[in-house]
């Protein structure tokens, strides 16, 4: 089956740093993907670029089909990707139901005219919108707080929020940077049990994430970046006995010399590296 | 409910209408060309805060805007060029060459932001103004720093606005007539902002201004919401503009100052940024205060038998302390938006 996402080659440089270097992935339909790798391995980079927030030096990416690589944010939203960001950027002075229906931008039709003396069919459609913005909040399980500021709401309440405003684009893929950043456990379960039912309702998920137990649990594939390369892509089980995968997160003192000291010194304060090691 | 909603529309438009008979009543005929002119200032308010308060694209040199609309309108209705064209025409195209202009000056700006944008706004602004005041060689367009005088008077259909005009039994005098004029536009205007407001346009505004790049990742096209931004702000004080020239007969580049961009600026700010019923009493406040504070004049007169300080003086005094003040009681403005919730 031809995936629904797919990249190649693709190289991103920083000035001296090489953020990318020739990293392919590929994404099935109806699949939770897993991208994982130690801080600084490239993930949120290649989210960047796959998102059009980041032009990419060399290498093609293409969604269903329709090539996205190069395209300006919003198109690539058009195209049928939408993401949620790692530091969560939700608009804070908006209510609850207006980012949801910001999220729903492209789902409307509505115009300068439109919004002056909108026509019975806008009309409707606004109300649709509308609706639908109020079941997807109800849905991701936020639905209490429709009318209140985002920035009121807490943490983990506004992750989910951001994924409705995700949502509410209907992408085919949906491309999660660290959706359980900062939650307790009961929180990431329930976030867990959202994620599983996204995909179940049809929508792809791309998801970065620090939670190694999160991951080898949920995702049907992983991949694993380390220093802008591709070290390993697989199912779960295969991955997390990859020897390369431990020694991107543990280090290998057999190989490294002792200019690696610093590098593995931060390694180590990551919270990802208990985990793997198992 | 729609026949309620049609009285309730009635009565307010009844309540503005007789807004210069009541001022007249009670203040005098003079009041009624300031609050002509407040309500010009009302429309040039509105209109930055549609680039400004809704977009959040800080433009310093708005004013610009407000020279291209009367300048439009001055030379397509002045002997200036032997041109009479009619209201209906001259007037949407002061405010479609503002818009343009605004286009024009936008394009280059997209990429700037905060005090970036507002310095080469500021720039632009003025560039404006020195040019107008340069177009009179080697071929004269503007006639330079002596302005187009001989502007012809608002005038559509039968209706003449510098006349007075007679409905059934009833006069209006010749000094309300602009007045009323600009009320029913600065209405229309405040109208057509609450609609894109609370519009999917009026939410990706707010959405570019909270966060431009999660905006874009939501599907938003910047460039195209910014520049209709731009554009809508500048039509407004374009409209504003030729409606300036007609009313006073003549216009020169000295109308056209930093100041007054700073001064619309400072409306919105005073009344509550994106806030329409905010931004209209900013703009009424500040257009009004200057007249108002005149009578400190005579006060001073018969309190201390001597004007100690010149009231024009005490104007920018009072001025600067209100917003020295306003900045510390009361930040977000005088009327804010959600300030009832």
């Amino acid at each position: 089956m031809r995936p629904l996402l797919s990249a190649t080659g693709l190289g991103k440089r920083f000035g001296g740093l090489q953020a990318l270097d020739d990293v392919g992935l590929e994404v099935s339909a109806g699949h939770i993907h897993g991208l994982i790798g130690p801080n600084g391995a490239g993930k949120t980079t290649l989210f960047n670029v796959l998102t059009g927030l980041y032009q990419a030096d060399s290498g093609t990416v293409q969604l269903d089909g329709a090539v996205i690589g190069g395209l300006e944010p919003h198109r690539v939203v058009a195209a049928g990707l939408s993401r949620t960001f790692q530091n969560i950027r939700l608009f804070a002075g908006t209510s609850v139901l207006d980012n949801v229906l910001v999220g729903a931008h492209l789902r409307g039709k509505e115009g300068l005219l439109g919004a002056l003396f909108p026509s019975p069919a806008l009309r409707r459609e606004q109300a649709r919108l509308r609706d639908h913005a109020l079941a997807l909040l109800d849905y991701v399980g936020v639905g209490r707080h429709a009318s209140r500021l985002a920035g009121e709401l807490s943490y983990g309440d506004q992750r989910r929020v951001e994924i409705a405003r995700a949502l509410a684009a209907e992408p085919k893929l949906l491309a999660l940077d660290e959706p359980a950043a900062g939650m307790n456990p009961a929180e990431t379960d329930t976030l867990r049990e959202l994620l599983e039912r996204i995909r179940g309702d049809g929508t792809t998920l791309l998801l970065i994430e620090h939670d190694v137990k999160l991951v080898m649990g949920l995702c049907d594939r992983v991949t694993v970046l380390d220093f802008g390369r591709r070290i390993a892509d697989g199912v779960p089980e295969v991955v997390r006995n990859d020897p390369r995968v431990v020694e991107a997160y543990l280090g290998s003192p057999a190989s490294n010399g002792a200019g690696a000291g610093p590098a593995e010194a931060q390694r180590g304060s990551s919270p990802t590296s208990p985990g793997v090691a198992t | 409910m729609n026949a309620r909603r049609l009285f309730l529309l009635l009565l307010s438009a009844l309540a503005l209408a007789a807004i210069p008979w009541i001022a007249d009543g009670l203040l005098g005929i003079t009041w009624v060309r300031i609050l002509s002119f407040a309500a010009l200032y009302v429309l040039l308010a509105l209109g930055l805060n549609i680039t400004v308060g809704y977009a959040g694209l800080l433009d310093l040199g708005y004013i610009a805007f407000f020279a291209v609309g009367a300048y439009t309108y001055a030379l397509l209705s002045s002997p200036q060029f032997g041109l009479h064209w009619p209201l209906w025409a001259a007037l949407p195209l002061a405010a479609g060459a503002a818009g343009l202009f605004g286009l024009l000056l936008g394009t280059p700006l997209l990429r700037l932001r905060g005090d970036y944008l507002a310095i080469v706004t500021l720039g632009f602004g003025e560039i404006t103004r020195i040019f107008i005041n340069n177009l009179n060689s080697p071929v004269n367009i503007t006639n330079g720093p002596q302005g187009v005088n001989q502007i012809d008077p608002l005038r559509i259909g039968g209706i003449d606005f510098s006349q007075a005009l007679h409905v059934g039994g009833l006069e209006v005098p010749a000094a309300y007539m602009p007045c009323l004029l600009f009320i029913a536009l600065a209405a229309a205007v405040a109208w057509a902002s609450t609609r894109l407001e609370a519009s999917r346009i009026g939410r990706a505004w707010q959405a570019i201004r909270e966060d431009p790049l999660a905006a874009a990742a939501c599907g938003i096209d910047l460039r195209r919401y910014k520049l209709l931004a731009f554009a809508l702000g500048a039509s407004a004080g374009g409209l504003a503009g030729g409606l300036f020239a007609g009313f006073q007969g003549f216009i020169s580049p000295e109308s056209f100052s930093l100041t007054e961009s700073i001064m619309i600026l400072c409306m919105i700010v005073l009344g509550g940024m994106g806030h329409v019923p905010g931004v209209i009493v900013g703009a009424l406040i500040l257009a009004t205060l200057p007249e108002a504070l005149r009578a400190l004049g005579p006060l001073q007169q018969t309190l201390l038998g001597h004007v100690w300080v010149d009231p024009a003086d005490l104007r920018m005094l009072v001025f600067g302390l209100a917003l020295v003040a306003m900045m510390l009681i009361r930040p977000a403005g005088l009327w804010p938006k959600g300030a009832g919730r």
